[in-house]
């Protein structure tokens, strides 16, 4: 039986797989249900009612949060899936040569270094350049973001490219297209895909982003997440569960919708 | 078949190209040399390995000759990068753009040469009905057949009327059928549109029944140009003979010349009279190449005496296995007729006669 071994079968298994799925999913469960408590609390039901998504629509630092989130993830996303293509087509169009590893590396560095060690890099970086500049707008937090986000565009790109048929640019340059014309008719159109989930990928990102964004930000500055993590500093209402559900829904939304482009055209 | 005239599409002067460097230094082509005539259905036929389609990516631009010229009606295009030679390419894996219309890849070329709407219209149109693929226009590459992409692969490389088609192994991926069509397919383009056809394959038969000329070549070298049958009667080497078709080696002593014809004594003492490969240098034990169906077995004393040893039947003929007295072995192929065996059994005593113009000498 050892050629047919088989997790499934394994004393065990079934309990330890419903255990995580559990503690994965049934504090996710239970926040989103408290989102539609009529009380006060987060932790005792008084009825079914939807105050809560209505004072957070109403909260007007709660719409500063998210159209700032918004903003910076889309400017963000934008010019790290233009940087991730720039660089996934440098790195896979070419002869392997000494330093192309360093290079992924290089490129995938806010995956490997701890968060909280680029976060207050950067804060000391970026006050330093505020003294000198006086200029204290969203582009750190911007850069800061593109920066984190590169790799996470950068991966759906290349595994695309990486699966693309080089004889298509091949033909379209017998065919008399300039290298620029090739890339636009040939090579874009066939990234697209890649490009679109590198994009979404690293919108989510961003959104998502607390630790580097908590250190960069001024005063004034919040996103979503680090208003809600200032929030439950002062003790926690269904608002945060409110806000968190919507969050979730997009969130849900986006990745989905990365699921389907990615698999759309293969 | 008309007249080819006699003007030279094609030019490559001693073109080599050279892989890697130091001591993994491969040379793929060894200064090459060959005059590819305008309208020819010309092919480039070897092993894999043998610098074929390296010569083929020399002339349509992918890579670039590590020395020597290529000339396009005189003018040299090796330093050209691909989209500025008027070349067009039909690849192995026919490379269609999987995002596009049969009608938009066929139309690809003519559009990025930036000619107007109308005539790529009227063009693509006249491409689809010489390929009879009208119907399928709207569709997409991946929603047609192996052999129908074929065609397209083939109208898309003819739609921008190029000077010379390059046709790198196109039939390998068919069955054997669609092969069989798509050669005679081929014959057909190649006359109809008049474009000089640069055919690369490792296929001898493919080789043999499509083309005008062939280069045979192996390692890098090109070992002989010439028509088919020329290449087939009168091989020049031992490789060539052996590359294609079936030969029997003989070693024979040239012991007079004349009139371009040898006098070869084979060990036996018969003499026979042989046509002599070019640049063959007078030598004492020379290599004669005699075809299979050009020999004859007979009961009696031939040129050459032997033991039958095997005898194979293949419906429109047999072959003959024959170990010689020399101790060299000799293949007879002889036609069958539908009554009667081949004659001869396992074991017989036999001569072999071979006839005049029957035997080559090779020059090396």
């Amino acid at each position: 039986m050892a050629s047919n071994f088989s997790i499934k079968h394994q004393p065990g298994f079934t309990a330890i797989a419903a255990t995580c799925f559990v503690v994965l999913y049934l504090p996710i469960i239970v926040l989103v249900a408290y989102a539609f408590n009529a009380a006060n609390s987060t932790s005792e039901w008084g009825g079914f009612s939807l105050r809560w998504f209505q004072s957070a629509w109403q909260n007007t630092q709660v719409i500063d949060a998210t159209l700032r989130s918004f903003q910076i993830g889309a400017i963000a996303a934008v010019l790290a899936t233009i940087f991730a293509t720039m660089a996934a087509l440098a790195t896979t169009r070419t002869a392997p040569y000494p330093g192309l590893t360093f290079k992924y590396a290089a490129i995938n560095q806010p995956l490997m270094v701890p968060e909280i060690v680029t976060g207050v890099a950067l804060l000391i970086f970026f006050s330093r350049i505020k003294i000198f500049t006086g200029y204290s707008g969203l582009g750190y937090l911007i850069a800061a973001h593109t920066a984190f986000c590169i790799p996470f565009a950068y991966l759906p790109i290349r595994g695309r490219l990486e699966n693309m048929d080089l004889t298509l640019e091949r033909a379209a340059a017998d065919l008399y297209a300039t290298p620029w014309k090739t890339f636009r008719r040939v090579t874009l159109p066939l990234l697209w895909p890649g490009i679109l989930a590198g994009l979404m990928l690293a919108f989510v990102i961003s959104l998502d982003d607390v630790v580097i964004t908590e250190f960069v930000k001024s005063g004034g500055q919040d996103t979503l997440p680090t208003y809600m993590l200032g929030q439950i500093r002062r003790g926690i209402t269904p608002e945060i569960n409110a806000i968190s559900t919507a969050f979730l829904l997009l969130s849900v939304a986006i990745v989905t919708l990365f699921f389907f482009v990615s698999r759309k055209r293969d | 078949m008309p007249d080819k005239p006699d003007r030279n599409a094609i030019e490559v002067v001693n073109v080599s190209k050279i892989f890697g460097s130091g001591e993994g230094q491969v040379a793929a082509l060894d200064t090459v040399s060959v005059s590819i005539r305008e309208n020819e259905f010309f092919t480039l036929l070897g092993p894999s390995g043998c610098g074929k389609t390296t010569l083929l990516r020399l002339i349509a631009g992918f890579d670039f000759p590590t020395a020597g010229e290529i000339l396009l009606y005189g003018q040299d295009i090796a330093p050209l990068p691909p989209f500025k030679r008027p070349v067009n390419t039909v690849f192995q894996s026919y490379a269609l753009f999987p995002h596009m219309t049969v009608a938009d890849n066929i139309g690809f070329g003519l559009e990025m040469l930036g000619k107007p709407k109308a005539e790529i219209k009227a063009r693509v149109a006249e491409m689809l009905k010489l390929v009879k693929m009208e119907a399928l226009a709207g569709r997409r590459t991946s929603q047609i057949s192996g052999g129908q992409q074929q065609r397209v692969a083939l109208a898309r490389a003819l739609a921008p009327q190029p000077k010379v088609l390059l046709l790198d192994e196109p039939l390998s991926a068919l069955d054997y059928k669609l092969r069989k069509e798509m050669q005679i397919e081929l014959k057909r383009l190649q006359h109809e549109t008049g474009i000089t056809f640069i055919f690369v394959t490792h296929d001898q038969e493919e080789a043999l029944t499509m083309s005008d000329r062939i280069a045979v070549m192996s390692s890098g070298k090109i070992l002989q140009v010439g028509s088919p049958w020329d290449i087939y009667d009168k091989p020049a080497e031992r490789f060539v003979a052996d590359f294609i078709g079936e030969s029997n080696f003989l070693t024979a002593a040239i012991t007079g010349m004349g009139n371009g014809k040898a006098r070869a004594t084979f060990k036996s003492g018969a003499t026979i009279e042989a046509t002599v490969a070019e640049g063959f240098q007078p030598k004492d034990n020379a290599t004669v190449v005699v075809r299979p169906e050009h020999a004859r077995l007979t009961k009696g004393k031939g040129d050459l005496s032997g033991t039958v040893e095997n005898i194979v039947y293949f419906g429109t003929d047999t072959h003959i296995h024959v170990h010689l007295d020399s101790g060299e072995a000799f293949t007879v192929r002889q036609q069958n007729t539908r009554s009667a065996g081949c004659g001869f059994e396992r074991g017989d005593k036999v001569g072999i006669s071979i006839g005049n113009d029957a035997a080559q000498v090779l020059k090396d």
